[in-house]
């Protein structure tokens, strides 16, 4: 079933949906899930988006991103000049990623708190996007959900604690996975609800023993 | 309902009662859980962005590759001066150029359904308004009527042109934009099928091939042809004119050439225009400056900044 608006948009800067407004995406969400101002940023392009991507602006859409800036912003073009002004650092290089969509890109990123957080994701065409790497584990998720992005350990039963959490705020779950690096590493657990999470569950999953870190991710428009 | 073919909206628009557009608009309040006004809104968001696109369209811009930039100005002026296809053509043609360079100029468009499509429907759409003094409400009509077209078409066979070539991509784009024309002028629900046929048949086995991969060359033109094909198809379809091949063969045998187009004319720049001498040294005069571009400076970034665009303007 096909989106009326997928169709009659989006409001988009140009020049192309995959290329520009999903690379703003990435961008975008990568900004949200370091959770702070990023002050630094190393960006290595991968297939298309390293071949055809200063004629795309996908360079600029991704910085555009990165400032916060949303796929119909008039400044995307302007935004390596907005970031020299805004204290964002970056450098560009070109890369070969392993087993990764034409369209995709890696951020290695330093937020203002000295956070640093790495991710891969990819632009999949008509501007949607998935991330496909997050501090180094593999994951997958588009960004088209509300998301929680829950960081634990391996030792806990820390499933059972957010699915009670949510159920107490009757939120209900559409996708759910759980990755992790290694045995007895650090777990990611992704899941995708059809409403937002309130905040105070999220803040209660933060406090339960064996959380690291919880993200929540708000749909975009 | 499921928009997954053009026979069956009809169908459910005739049980009904209603029009075609009133059938996509219900379909996108049910398939989001919005009110009416919510989903008109939206529509009316993105006619908003055409319209303002096209009015601060002033033909200074040149895009990031300089291969783009002043000809929907010159088509413009050229329409005041008798050109052979009257006023209106010419102002159709000037809009999807003018369209095509924004989007290519980093400027705000409505991907529709692609961005590389961008121009076809405000090209066809922005004129008749201004010349026939249309309602707002009557142009978000049309845009459902076009949104429920490229649903089908994206369903039953692709509108991307690295999927189906530049026939899916422009291809369809003309389709939608044939269809919300013939609703503009009250054609009937069959009509806006044949429209859509006969706009599709004409442009089917179109290739993509991107001159350095870039939504330029031949795009911005493209989008031209696209235009005024659906001009040509709605006309054809008010006057009474009949597909052969219903909409929905059409669109399904535009999937099948789609899928036979070989890889080299599918955006990937390996073949058609791309692949020409002259596409090629384009390509690696982009390779060239690319290295330029990528040590830019902070300092050198603010310099051309302050030289470019005075303080806060967009």
């Amino acid at each position: 079933m096909i989106d009326v608006f997928d169709i009659m948009g989006p409001i988009m800067v140009g020049p192309s949906s995959s290329h520009t407004a999903g690379a703003v995406r990435i961008g975008r969400m990568a900004r949200t899930l370091l959770g702070e101002k990023p002050v630094k940023a190393e960006v290595y392009l991968h297939g298309s988006f390293a071949e055809t991507g200063v004629g795309h602006g996908t360079d600029k859409a991704l910085i555009a991103g990165l400032l916060g800036m949303a796929t119909d912003d008039l400044d995307i073009p302007n935004s390596f000049e907005i970031a020299g002004r805004r204290k964002l650092k970056f450098s560009f290089e070109e890369t070969e990623l392993r087993d990764a969509h034409p369209n995709s890109v890696k951020l290695v990123l330093t937020g203002e708190s000295g956070r640093k957080m790495k991710m891969q994701a990819s632009s999949i065409g008509g501007g949607r996007i998935m991330v496909d790497k997050l501090d180094g584990v593999d994951v997958s998720f588009s960004g088209d959900y509300h998301t929680l992005i829950i960081q634990n350990l391996d030792n806990q039963s820390n499933l059972s604690d957010v699915s009670t959490a949510l159920s107490l705020a009757r939120v209900n779950v559409a996708n759910m996975s759980m990755h992790r690096s290694a045995k007895g590493g650090n777990v990611m657990m992704i899941i995708e609800t059809d409403d937002p999470v309130p905040g105070y569950i999220v803040e209660l999953i933060e406090k339960q023993p064996g959380i690291l870190q919880v993200i929540h991710y708000v749909k975009e428009d | 309902m499921n928009l997954d073919s053009m026979q069956e909206i009809v169908a459910a628009a005739r049980r009904e009662g209603k029009r075609f557009w009133e059938i996509i608009l219900e379909t996108d309040m049910e398939n989001r859980g919005v009110s009416r006004g919510e989903s008109l809104d939206k529509m009316a968001k993105n006619w908003h962005t055409m319209k303002e696109a096209s009015e601060v369209y002033t033909g200074e811009r040149r895009s990031l590759s300089g291969l783009s930039g002043g000809q929907g100005k010159l088509m413009h002026d050229y329409a005041a001066k008798a050109p052979i296809g009257g006023e209106f053509m010419a102002q159709v043609i000037a809009e999807a150029l003018a369209m095509g360079e924004s989007n290519a100029c980093m400027r705000r468009v409505v991907a529709a359904p692609t961005a590389g499509a961008c121009g076809v429907l405000p090209a066809v759409l922005i004129p008749l308004y201004w010349r026939e003094n249309l309602l707002e409400e009557k142009m978000l009509e049309a845009m459902f009527t076009a949104s429920g077209v490229g649903a089908v078409i994206a369903y039953r066979a692709c509108i991307s042109g690295a999927a189906g070539g530049c026939q899916a991509e422009i291809g369809s784009a003309s389709a939608m934009a044939a269809a919300a024309l013939v609703h503009l002028r009250g054609g009937t629900e069959s009509q806006i099928c044949h429209a859509v046929a006969m706009a599709l048949k004409n442009l089917m086995g179109l290739a993509c091939d991107p001159v350095a991969g870039l939504v330029e060359v031949p795009c911005i033109k493209r989008n031209v042809v696209g235009a005024v094909n659906a001009v040509a198809a709605a006309d054809m379809a008010l006057a009474g004119i009949e597909s052969r091949i219903p909409a929905d063969e059409v669109i399904d045998a535009m999937g099948e050439v789609g899928r036979r187009l070989p890889m080299e004319l599918r955006e990937t720049a390996l073949g058609g225009l791309a692949a020409t001498p002259t596409g090629r040294a384009v390509k690696e005069r982009m390779a060239s400056s690319k290295k330029k571009q990528r040590v830019l400076t902070i300092k050198d970034a603010r310099w051309r900044l302050e030289k470019r665009e005075p303080q806060g303007s967009k």
